[in-house]
């Protein structure tokens, strides 16, 4: 499935902040055919770090999207049967609007002049682009991590537009230990002497920064166990200890190299702006209670955790699920097995793609 | 396709399930209501309900593996334990809410019933009768834990951890002012009247509290 990556702009988007963003690029993607009566359309939504390549092979880099495991044909999200969809976030690096944009006022990029925004913006500019593919309701959302919020924030912002929506390994709102992280990445970013108050572009970018940064992520997204298997106490090209400060130890290597990858691809102020977006997110935002937001969702929720996820723990899936069945709301909430932590999600793919092939399908059945 | 509905959709709920308590239980249920169970495993019940009798299903089941085959079929089934599991749903949010044959596993019944008498209208709630004649032989005669056909776990890895008698629930039922609406006693895959606390392999129950009648039930 060769896919290639769309655009469209929208003149103007208004945000959480107060301020307005105009004009608005969206770039997305889509795969599979919508039908007829336009029912069959599911929007995924990206976390941290993706973009709207989620499936196929890039027409462009002629690489395969970030979940093209779990969206394609006979897939758990069945591009035969389905219409998928996925856009990259506001804010973002990969074609939608971000920090890096040209801010037409001034001919120059935003940088730190772009607006903060939230995870509700995010949403906010998605349903302009489903509005715009002419899609009334969609069959579902769904979406890990970040997806995942994005997916909660759909379902409450948006309750009559969302007949089903899968959120997993996420949270309602970020703990401190979330913000934390969040921050020393962003921390890491700023103090590079080439961040430069955020003014780097057309120069060289603050890449040790933004590196270190996605090495502290890339170590909250595994699990003690899973660094065991994959790298042990294993040295890198070397008999022994080296006696000094150059690369020992496999997963040091490993983090380098993820670090080093990142920044080819990624715009750290967009790192910025993205996690405090996430770090924002708090989908109670001043209501009483969890359960008292939740009540005005009309959809089905399947809510998926995995065991060793220590960055988005199980009690924070537990949190939404016992809300919605404390509304009395169709809610169906599995903890999966595995020893891969956050990354869980982008890596089981088997069990993940046996509960959202019949969730997808009982709901797809139920508008019938 | 259209043979594998027509199979499943047999004369005898019974002969298709395959559990005698799950044929009477499906039998029992009102078409278009809302059933929560307990321990639903797969989901297979919750199915069935699903598909032939229009009913909003939900489960509950601790076995990671099961609950994802009960998603794969389509149920929303939630994660958890039945002994906690009930605390966050609101008062009368089921028709029905169905424990099937585990009754005797949780660690605290009482609690659970008066839990389902809660969150449901109606209970209906099926259990191995302790009472059976099998079981008083096989107690007497070997003089060791029973072992049969229904209990057939030794001693120390049963997970049958409370132990009743078709006589011990109506005695509670009377107990706790529970109104019994139906009481089916199966023996093999025959129902009978005669001497329930001997015969009996397995006691059906749908069982009411006054409070709900007093609230203005709607059935």
């Amino acid at each position: 499935m060769i896919v290639q990556t769309q655009y469209v702009r929208f003149d103007s988007l208004s945000l959480d902040c107060g301020a307005t963003l105009s004009p608005v690029d969206v770039a997305y993607e889509t795969y599979g055919e919508l039908n007829r009566e336009r029912t069959n359309a599911i929007l995924i939504l990206h976390a941290l770090s993706g973009d709207a390549h989620a499936a196929g092979i890039s027409h462009e880099t002629g690489k395969p999207g970030w979940w093209d495991n779990m969206i394609g044909p006979g897939k758990g999200f069945d591009t035969d049967k389905y219409f998928v969809i996925c856009s990259n976030v506001l804010g973002g690096c990969r074609g939608t609007t971000g920090p890096s944009s040209i801010n037409p006022a001034t001919g120059c990029p935003y940088a730190l002049s772009f607006p903060v925004i939230t995870i509700g913006d995010m949403v906010r500019l998605q349903n302009m682009l489903i509005d715009y593919l002419g899609i009334e309701r969609l069959l579902a959302v769904a979406g890990g991590s970040m997806g995942g919020m994005q997916a909660l924030q759909w379902t409450v912002a948006y309750p009559d537009k969302v007949a089903a929506a899968i959120p997993i390994a996420t949270t309602a709102r970020h703990s401190p230990q979330q913000i934390a992280f969040n921050e020393v990445g962003r921390q890491a970013i700023m103090a590079d002497p080439d961040w430069n108050g955020g003014n780097y572009y057309g120069r060289r970018p603050p890449a040790r920064g933004l590196a270190l940064a996605r090495m502290i992520g890339h170590i909250t997204y595994m699990s003690d166990e899973s660094m065991r298997e994959k790298f042990g106490r294993r040295l890198r090209d070397k008999d022994r200890y080296g006696f000094d400060f150059s690369v020992d130890f496999e997963v040091e290597s490993y983090l380098h190299y993820r670090g080093a990858q990142f920044v080819d691809r990624f715009d750290a102020n967009s790192y910025l702006y993205i996690t405090k977006a996430m770090d924002y997110f708090d989908l109670t935002n001043g209501s009483a209670s969890l359960a008292s937001v939740l009540e005005k969702t009309q959809a089905r929720f399947l809510v998926i955790s995995f065991t060793s996820d220590w960055l988005y723990p199980s009690y924070q899936s537990l949190e939404i699920v016992n809300a919605l069945r404390s509304r009395n709301r169709d809610v169906a909430y599995c903890e999966l097995n595995s020893n891969y932590g956050h990354d869980a999600f982008l890596v089981e793919v088997g069990e993940q793609t046996e509960i959202v092939r019949g969730f997808l399908a009982r709901t797809f059945e139920r508008l019938r | 396709m259209s043979t594998a509905v027509e199979t499943r959709r047999g004369p005898f709920v019974r002969e298709i399930l395959g559990r005698s308590d799950y044929a009477i239980i499906s039998e029992l249920v009102e078409p278009g209501t809302k059933v929560l169970d307990l321990g639903c495993g797969d989901g297979e019940l919750l199915e069935w309900l699903v598909e032939h009798k229009g009913v909003e299903a939900r489960g509950i089941e601790i076995n990671s593996v099961k609950v994802q085959r009960a998603i794969a079929r389509g149920v929303s089934v939630y994660q958890g334990d039945i002994d906690e599991g009930l605390a966050d749903y609101p008062d009368h949010a089921f028709d029905y809410v169905i424990l099937s044959q585990t009754l005797q596993e949780t660690r605290r019944p009482l609690k659970v019933l008066r839990e389902m008498l809660r969150v449901g209208k109606r209970a209906i709630v099926a259990f191995p009768n302790f009472g059976h004649w099998k079981v008083r032989l096989a107690h007497l005669f070997t003089g060791r834990a029973p072992k049969t056909k229904l209990f057939p776990y030794e001693w120390y890895d049963s997970p049958n951890i409370h132990f009743l008698t078709v006589l011990d629930f109506e005695d509670l039922a009377r107990q706790e002012g529970w109104t019994i609406e139906r009481r089916i006693f199966l023996a093999g895959r025959h129902t009978g009247r005669l001497l329930p606390n001997l015969m009996a392999e397995i006691a059906v129950y749908l069982i009411r509290s006054n409070t709900a009648r007093q609230a203005g039930s709607a059935r």
